[in-house]
């Protein structure tokens, strides 16, 4: 193996990496909070709506990413939706995670015991302030886990982008590879990055967790 | 305090087919307490919640201090509004306490007062720790429900409720989950409160409580109101069977 070519596609790398962390940030965060939305239509709007937001979650679970993402693309601008890579690459992955996210919060939200609803409306709290102050915090905790999960999951989907030329860091390895025939050494640096982000992701989140979690979980 | 009343007049619900309350008539009288006892699935709890509309009764009428609950006339329910108007002034306690396990005891005290009256923070905090001392809690308030015994919880949600000022408290088997010798703390609270002429409605099983602190007992069983009295008369001389049959194994279950 030699490890002397990352002298020069070392910055390259880095940048990449950079951009993978940047699509995969705002992709969780956009597609957690479209994932919000779409739970919360799923528990509180008329069922028409329901159906064609439950149509939604089957469509985009029921078909890969990279066909999404071709789509998207290559066909957006049939309808006049032109979007350079980034950008694209950005909106394809927050709509493919929303309909996981949608589903996290959904049994997040049933796992709120029903008797603590009951007990906000009893005392003629408003549907909204129950869902802003009893659903919504405890929801969210429970659901927790499983969004951290899922993020880890979503940092590996980000390699995809590269199909439409998304400059992350997959891109990178894969230009790299190609021109100097280094395929080994670059899809290990791509491996190594890859683990440290995801290692890093599960640190944060679990400590995260442990301080939310601190009065509401019984300790032993 | 001011006290409400609840006239029940030939209340019925369903569950699909199954006929939970059968007709059901009961007065519940200003500053009195009634408790509602019999076996379990005979219909006690559900017409408990039916009196705040927490289950929503098919036909017949509940009055509150003369307003129908629920509905504007019969067969047309009321605006989500007025209904929330309506179970401001009823405090409703629970079987599983039902606190909010991400706050702290006074603020789930507070969180009515601030969301439902519209207080300040801290004017809806004084309130709350006057009312967590009242049920004798003043040294817990800062903790979490988790922090807090089963007993000590219940009274965090009594206060919860007697905080919003009620003309009307609603308990709903309040001492069920509690272990026995936590039962005493609860129910100490609950008579003090009746002895302020509180309105009360319990549904329990602590006859002991029904016999001392009752105004008038009242035996469901099959989701019918089989008899209304005294405490005395219907837990020492009851002239129905299904009463007398109730109370033989109520005995035989507690005695050694």
């Amino acid at each position: 193996m030699d490890f002397s070519i990352f002298q020069q596609y070392g910055p390259a790398l880095l940048k990449g990496f950079g951009n993978t962390i940047l699509c995969w940030a705002l992709g969780t965060v956009f597609g957690m909070a479209l994932g919000l939305v779409i739970a919360l239509i799923q528990r509180y709007a008329p069922k028409y709506i329901r159906w064609i937001v439950q149509a939604y979650i089957e469509v985009i679970r029921g078909t890969p990413f990279l066909v999404q993402l071709f789509v998207l693309y290559y066909g957006g601008p049939l309808i006049g939706l032109r979007l350079d890579a980034l950008p694209a690459g950005l909106l394809g992955l927050t709509i493919y995670g929303s309909p996981y996210f949608a589903e996290i919060f959904r049994s997040g939200f049933r796992a709120v015991p029903h008797g603590q609803i009951e007990a906000a409306r009893a005392i003629g709290m408003t549907e909204l302030s129950i869902v802003r102050r009893i659903l919504l915090p405890l929801g969210l905790v429970s659901s927790l886990p499983a969004l951290i999960n899922f993020s880890i999951i979503l940092t590996k989907e980000t390699v995809i982008l590269s199909i439409i030329t998304v400059p992350e860091l997959m891109y990178q390895v894969n230009r790299m590879s190609t021109e100097t025939f280094r395929f080994l050494e670059a899809n290990l640096v791509l491996a190594l990055f890859f683990w440290l982000l995801v290692e890093t992701i599960s640190r944060v989140g679990r400590r995260f967790e442990a301080r939310i979690t601190k009065h509401l979980i019984e300790r032993t | 305090m001011q006290a409400s009343s609840v006239e029940i007049r030939k209340v019925n619900k369903f569950y699909g087919p199954f006929h939970a309350l059968k007709d059901v008539d009961l007065n519940i009288l200003p500053g009195k307490v009634t408790c509602l006892i019999g076996p379990s699935g005979s219909g006690k709890s559900t017409l408990l919640r039916c009196i705040n509309f927490l289950e929503e009764y098919d036909s017949g009428e509940i009055r509150i201090d003369g307003q129908m609950m629920g509905y504007d006339a019969p067969g047309r329910k009321m605006s989500g509004r007025k209904l929330r108007e309506m179970r401001r002034s009823i405090g409703m306690v629970f079987q599983q306490f039902n606190l909010w396990p991400h706050m702290t005891a006074r603020e789930n005290v507070a969180e009515g007062l601030i969301r439902v009256r519209g207080m300040g923070k801290a004017e809806a905090h004084e309130r709350a720790s006057a009312a967590l001392t009242k049920v004798g809690l003043a040294d817990k308030m800062e903790n979490h429900p988790l922090r807090l015994s089963g007993g000590q919880q219940q009274r965090v949600a009594i206060a919860r409720a007697i905080a919003m000022e009620p003309r009307l408290m609603l308990f709903d088997e309040p001492t069920s989950a509690l272990d026995p010798e936590l039962v005493g703390e609860v129910l100490n609270v609950m008579k003090t409160l009746a002895a302020e002429g509180m309105t009360m409605v319990v549904v329990t099983h602590e006859m002991g409580f029904a016999a001392h602190v009752a105004d008038q007992v009242a035996f469901m069983e099959k989701g019918e109101l089989v008899g209304v009295d005294t405490p005395d008369r219907i837990l020492h001389q009851p002239a129905d069977p299904r009463i007398q049959s109730f109370l033989r194994t109520y005995h035989e279950r507690n005695s050694f």
